[in-house]
């Protein structure tokens, strides 16, 4: 069966979109794994709460706080139109904000375990060798660290592509920008006929979904094996 | 070579206040496990920060609470050989063995020819450290520490989670690094087979505490260090020198101050140094010469002190023409032939007692 151009266009977007938002998400959900489980600080376990909370929260709060916050007459999202001329409503950009939202909760808690997990003994046994800090962070704990990286982005990736209640209460369902894959199906779902149309998409979220997980046990067996070296 | 070491600091219910000075060679910190033998090894590499003390390399502080400094470990140019291995494990032996290069180890290019014909090492090259053995693995953390350059390597028990056989080939190989390469080295043992072998300066501490710490013969022959130097397998340690092999008979006669010893299985040429560790369970003392006697060691010297009686058995120390030799003998014999210091007795070693677990080559 071959794809007509609007699933296509469908297709397209929710990739671009999960893309997007797992590389918006990587630097911020490694940054906060390496925080939790590095560090002791006053008010850990409230941004330990805090990174966990849309994970527990209806889509639809998320979707609405980031409205109000990201939308055009939002503080920040006022902020960035003026000053950089970034804007999130209803484009696909806020899509990609939502889902990134969404799926740093699932980002942050593999890569925190991973983080969690190295031995420290070996970055001391680094150092001991003449590595600086910085060196014994590149060439021994990220290398290390990489099967949760991994993990947690294509957590992430996978939560984007079936972000539902964020995206459509933040930036709506336009056809070409913001309707995504879950959001092109509820659609076809709400108008007389559409039944056939919505199951060719199911189809093709299946057939998605499944090949995203595939790849990702591939890239995690891959980079598990090399950090440890089996 | 010369190490200062005085650091203090504690931990938990434990207190380290240990102070010593290496002056090259092999420097032996021996003691049971929990005398604080690995935190003074971690001070050393900057693993650990002391409260209090001064570490100083050559007389350059490494560490000096007073004045402040505290070199970061990765700027001490100290290398660390740890008890697990700790090679990387996302790294091939090779590039472990190489790690230290990126850093400003200023090995020339024959130094990893070097070191890895040292260690043996040239078929391991392109394994993972995962594939090897326990052996294997610490031979290449002895590489990769001495091609970091090190002034000053230190060894922490790097023989403890082998076996017999692999105890004896890594032993083998620090033997031709400390003789052929000439780095410092600070050994953390409990076995005093290893510091019998390898050290020629003993460091004896109990409890985060140095007891006491000179050259290996005069520290174990010190009485009131004999309950911490192991009933079983402690007891004097003679420097001596290859005299003669008789080879039809397969014995060494071997020379020291004051007499001289055979030993079976010596590996060493005439005219070599040896340390020869004599178990003072391996002692027998007698008041006369004894005639028609299996035991070819017959040393005459007199008690120079005895020691305090533990159980049964109390220790002897004889002065053979002043070398100290330990004697444990139980409180019977000690009482029935009245020994006290100053009184003349024959000391008597059976050659086998002499293994080559107690044989070392200095």
């Amino acid at each position: 069966m071959p794809l007509t151009p609007a699933e296509l266009e469908i297709l397209g977007l929710s990739v671009k979109v999960a893309i997007a938002s797992v590389l918006v998400s990587l630097p911020l959900a490694l940054g906060l794994a390496f925080l939790l489980a590095r560090s002791d600080f006053p008010g850990k376990i409230l941004l330990d709460g805090f990174v966990h909370l849309p994970l527990v929260l209806p889509p639809v709060v998320i979707g609405y706080l980031l409205l109000v916050a990201f939308g055009r007459n939002g503080p920040i999202g006022a902020f960035l139109a003026e000053h950089f001329g970034i804007v999130f409503a209803f484009r696909w950009t806020g899509a990609a904000l939502a889902s990134a939202v969404m799926g740093l909760p699932l980002a942050v808690r593999a890569m925190r375990q991973s983080v969690e997990a190295v031995d420290r003994r070996l970055e001391d046994a680094a150092a001991t060798l003449g590595a600086p800090p910085l060196a014994v962070f590149a060439t021994v704990t990220l290398p290390l660290v990489m099967p949760g990286v991994v993990n947690g982005m294509l957590l992430a990736f996978a939560r984007s592509l079936g972000e539902f209640g964020a995206t459509i209460t933040f930036v709506s369902s336009i056809q070409g920008e913001t309707q995504t894959l879950p959001l092109a199906i509820y659609g076809l779902t709400q108008v007389p006929g559409g039944d056939a149309q919505a199951m060719r998409l199911c189809v093709l979220a299946i057939v998605l979904s499944l090949t995203a997980l595939v790849i990702s046990e591939l890239l995690l067996r891959r980079a598990r094996r090399r950090a440890q070296g089996t | 070579m010369k190490l200062e070491v005085s650091v203090g600091r504690r931990l938990g219910a434990f207190s380290l206040a240990a102070e010593f000075a290496g002056e090259g060679g092999v420097t032996a910190l021996f003691g049971r496990s929990g005398s604080g033998k690995t935190s003074v090894l971690n001070a050393i590499a900057g693993l650990l920060c002391p409260e209090r003390g001064r570490i100083a390399l050559d007389g350059e502080p490494l560490f000096d609470a007073a004045a402040g400094i505290d070199l970061p470990a990765h700027r001490r140019r100290v290398g660390y050989v740890f008890q697990e291995g700790r090679l990387l494990p996302h790294l091939s032996v090779r590039q472990n063995l190489l790690y230290g290069r990126h850093f400003g180890g200023r090995s020339g290019p024959g130094e990893l020819e070097r070191i890895v014909e040292l260690l043996g090492l040239g078929a391991l090259l392109e394994r993972r450290p995962h594939d090897l053995s326990g052996g294997e693995k610490q031979r290449v953390a002895i590489g990769r520490a001495l091609l970091s350059e090190p002034r000053l390597l230190l060894m922490d028990e790097p023989l403890a989670a082998l076996d017999a056989p692999r105890k004896s080939e890594i032993l083998y190989y620090v033997e031709r690094m400390r003789d052929e390469l000439g780095v410092p080295i600070i050994y953390v043992s409990h076995s005093l087979e290893e510091v019998v072998r390898l050290a020629d300066t003993l460091v004896v501490m109990s409890e985060g505490r140095v007891l006491e710490s000179g050259p290996v013969g005069e520290t174990m022959a010190r009485m009131e260090l004999r309950p911490y130097l192991g009933r079983f397998e402690g007891g004097a340690v003679i420097e001596a020198r290859v005299a003669e092999h008789d080879l039809e008979m397969g014995l060494a006669r071997l020379e020291f101050p004051g007499g001289t010893l055979y030993a079976p299985d010596v590996d060493a040429l005439v005219g070599e140094r040896l340390r020869v560790r004599v178990r003072a369970r391996d002692v027998s003392l007698a008041l006369e010469r004894p005639a028609a006697i299996s035991m070819l060691n017959v040393l005459a010297g007199t008690v120079a002190a005895i020691g305090e009686a533990s159980g049964a058995s109390v220790d002897v120390q004889v002065d053979i023409g002043g070398t100290a030799l330990i004697a444990r003998v139980t409180r019977k014999s000690a009482a029935l032939l009245g020994l006290a210091p100053g009184v003349p007795v024959y000391a008597l070693v059976k050659s086998v007692a002499i293994d080559r677990h107690s044989v070392g080559y200095a």
